[in-house]
């Protein structure tokens, strides 16, 4: 019950005045930033990281945090009015989506979709505020190996469930590991990777490297596909809402399949996409009617928005407890707390308990308010996406412009930001997971303080890693998710013979 | 998309064993603090060296002609092309005159001349979001955007 005593400690924090004002601020950012093409989550909280630098942390992870869950909700309003999923994890969500909006039941969608969205947070952050304490009370026990062994099970979960090419994977999380180690080395003090060059001493930001890659690149591909918005009009008001909050309880076991989904699979890395499509594919396998799906079924959109949004929540926990980000917005949150001087990781809990239960109760206080301003402001959400793109694409690259160049006051990373933003693009056109390589951007430091910590404790003896019984356990587990692709294609070769 | 899929193979080829040889230069063996400062580099430029030679390997195992379409659509480059340069343009404006007026140049450039739009939108919307983030960032915020080189423009605001 110390959990109960603390997250009321949370939120006589999270519901003071000025931090209300924070989340209501950043759920309205966030939700124009997931309507964008080319801003999502990670790229929107990367732009705003550098004006939280005024901010006490709490207040600042806050703010990031809001700009997340608005994020999230507007992906919901681009794919069901437009067609077009802001995020990966909403495409799901267009399937039957945007059929029921052409149908005229865009209200009833958008409705569904944010109650699924409210339903399946509320869920995942109650499994936060149990879970994270007694996480992170565990992981104290945890010496370098067992947090290598972590981030090795965090890698090895996108070679082994990433389900994309495994070499392109692992090229991409070896480059941003080196990327990573460009400029100071951390324990012997030597430059590396400079090659002789001033501009390359500091390193690359990774706040910079998610603007280009995420923004630039996205706004390139949009381009390149010629998007043409044609939005179907939708108005929410509120005999809709109670007319479609009538109907949705009758679907209670779409909403806990999908949250319980969600909350498992946003634990691990890259976990909402795959999380909303599986949860879309069970709700249809298991429906009454699954031949209404992808023709305008509610459950179809019930069941990916309740799971992507449990998963984008839950992708917190790590980030947390271990310091370990479950998705590439956890991540660049995760840089944050760096920045603003705070240690990632379990002692977090004991050092700074107003920071992590302000966080966890602003979650509660943000879905709410999240959830009414969206409701509410469907239309004007709607209306951004109508602007002419000849003045949407160049107002957001300089707004990316300016996001890069703010994190470190050099011109150079703006440079740096269009580089990432061609690497973004071919690495898209070419299946290159990109996530991967931003977690290990960020993780870098930390990976390899970890690597050389335990092998100084060992003397250079690899067997360090299964010393301990929990390192063994991550580590094995991590081989053997790694070598999974391998396994699973040589039974269906099998099986195909 | 075949050739594409090579060529970026090769280019990370190329990165892999540019970090590789810069690692070396820097030892990857065992010093007096633990590991050497090219240890970790070293064994991550082997990997992306491994991975890079395989994507450039596979597309000559994979004798399936169909399932390969171009690395960009017919006629989609001249879009493409046309965001990018002006975006290039930009930052390297920025350098010369700052942000604020390079921001206004760009936009102003792009509304006009790929947007199509009316002179008076295009003014409007170019002079109108660069002044409000000048207040947002240079004001309110306090994180000063690039001024450029030349003082009679940084002097003007």
């Amino acid at each position: 019950m110390e959990a109960l005593g603390n997250l009321l400690m949370g939120f006589q924090i999270a519901l003071s005045p000025y931090n209300l004002v924070i989340a209501t601020v950043g759920i309205v950012l966030g939700t124009i930033i997931g309507v964008l093409p080319g801003l999502g989550g990670a790229n929107g909280v990367a732009i705003l990281l550098p004006v939280t630098f005024v901010m006490p942390p709490t207040s600042a992870i806050i703010l990031l945090s809001c700009i997340y869950w608005g994020a999230l909700f507007g992906g919901a309003i681009t794919s069901i009015l437009f067609n077009i999923p802001g995020e990966p994890w909403s495409v799901a969500t267009t399937f039957d989506g945007h059929p029921m909006a052409k149908a005229g039941r865009g209200g009833e969608a958008l409705t569904a979709a944010f109650t699924s969205s409210f339903f399946g947070a509320a869920f995942a952050i109650i499994l936060v505020t149990f879970f994270a304490p007694l996480i992170a009370e565990f992981s104290l026990k945890f010496g370098p190996p067992e947090f290598l062994g972590i981030q090795m099970l965090t890698f090895s979960a996108f070679v082994g469930l990433g389900g994309g090419s495994v070499p392109k994977t692992l090229a991409s999380i070896f480059i941003g590991f080196i990327l990573a180690a460009v400029g100071l080395d951390i324990i012997s003090g030597q430059l590396r990777l400079t090659f002789g060059t001033v501009e390359l001493m500091r390193g690359f930001n990774f706040v910079v490297a998610v603007i280009g890659l995420f923004g630039i690149g996205e706004i390139f591909l949009t381009v390149e596909e010629g998007l043409e918005l044609r939005g179907v009009q939708a108005k929410v008001d509120l005999r809709t809402v109670t007319r479609t909050l009538k109907g949705l309880p009758q679907y209670w076991r779409t909403f806990i399949r999908g949250a319980l989904i969600g909350s498992w699979m946003g634990i691990k890395p890259g976990g909402a996409t795959p999380a909303s499509f599986m949860s879309y594919g069970f709700a249809k396998r298991l429906s009454r009617n699954p031949e209404t799906f992808g023709k305008g079924a509610i459950e179809g959109v019930i069941a990916p928005e309740t799971a992507a949004h449990a998963a984008g929540v839950s992708a917190l926990l790590p980030m947390i407890t271990l310091g370990i980000p479950g998705s590439p917005t956890a991540a660049v949150m995760l840089g944050g707390l760096m920045i603003w001087g705070l240690q990632p990781g379990p002692m977090l809990f004991k050092e700074k308990p107003e920071f992590v239960w302000g966080l966890i109760a602003s979650m509660y206080t943000g879905n709410v308010i999240g959830v009414l301003i969206v409701m509410l402001f469907v239309p004007f959400f709607a209306a951004i996406l109508r602007l002419p793109f000849a003045i949407l694409f160049p107002s957001i690259v300089y707004v990316c412009a300016i996001g890069s160049f703010a994190v470190n006051n050099s011109t150079t990373d703006i440079w740096y930001m269009m580089l990432f933003g061609v690497v973004g693009y071919v690495f898209k056109k070419l299946d290159y997971p990109i996530a991967p390589m931003v977690l290990a951007l960020v993780l870098g430091d930390m990976a390899e303080s970890a690597l050389r910590q335990s092998l100084i404790m060992s003397q250079g003896s690899p067997m360090i890693f299964f010393a301990s019984p929990i390192s063994a356990v991550l580590v094995t587990a991590s081989i053997l998710l790694m070598i999974w692709p391998f396994i699973s294609s040589y039974l269906h070769g099998d099986r195909a013979v | 998309m075949r050739k594409a899929d090579i060529a970026c193979g090769f280019v990370l080829l190329f990165f892999g064993g540019l970090v590789l040889w810069e690692s070396l230069e820097l030892k990857i063996g065992w010093g007096l603090n633990g590991p050497e400062a090219g240890f970790f580099p070293f064994w991550l430029a082997t990997g992306l060296v491994i991975c890079s030679t395989v994507i450039m390997v596979q597309p000559f195992l994979d004798h399936s002609s169909s399932g390969w379409p171009p690395f960009v659509k017919r006629g989609a480059w001249l879009p493409v092309i046309k965001v990018a340069l002006p975006a290039f343009g930009m930052v390297a404006l920025t350098e010369a005159i700052g942000l604020y007026p390079a921001a206004f140049i760009y936009l102003a450039v792009y509304m006009r001349w790929i947007g199509k739009h009316r002179w008076i939108t295009t003014v409007l919307v170019s002079i109108l979001l660069p002044v409000v983030s000048y207040f947002i960032f240079d004001r309110w915020f306090l994180i000063p955007m690039p001024k450029g080189y030349w003082p009679w423009i940084s002097g003007l605001y």
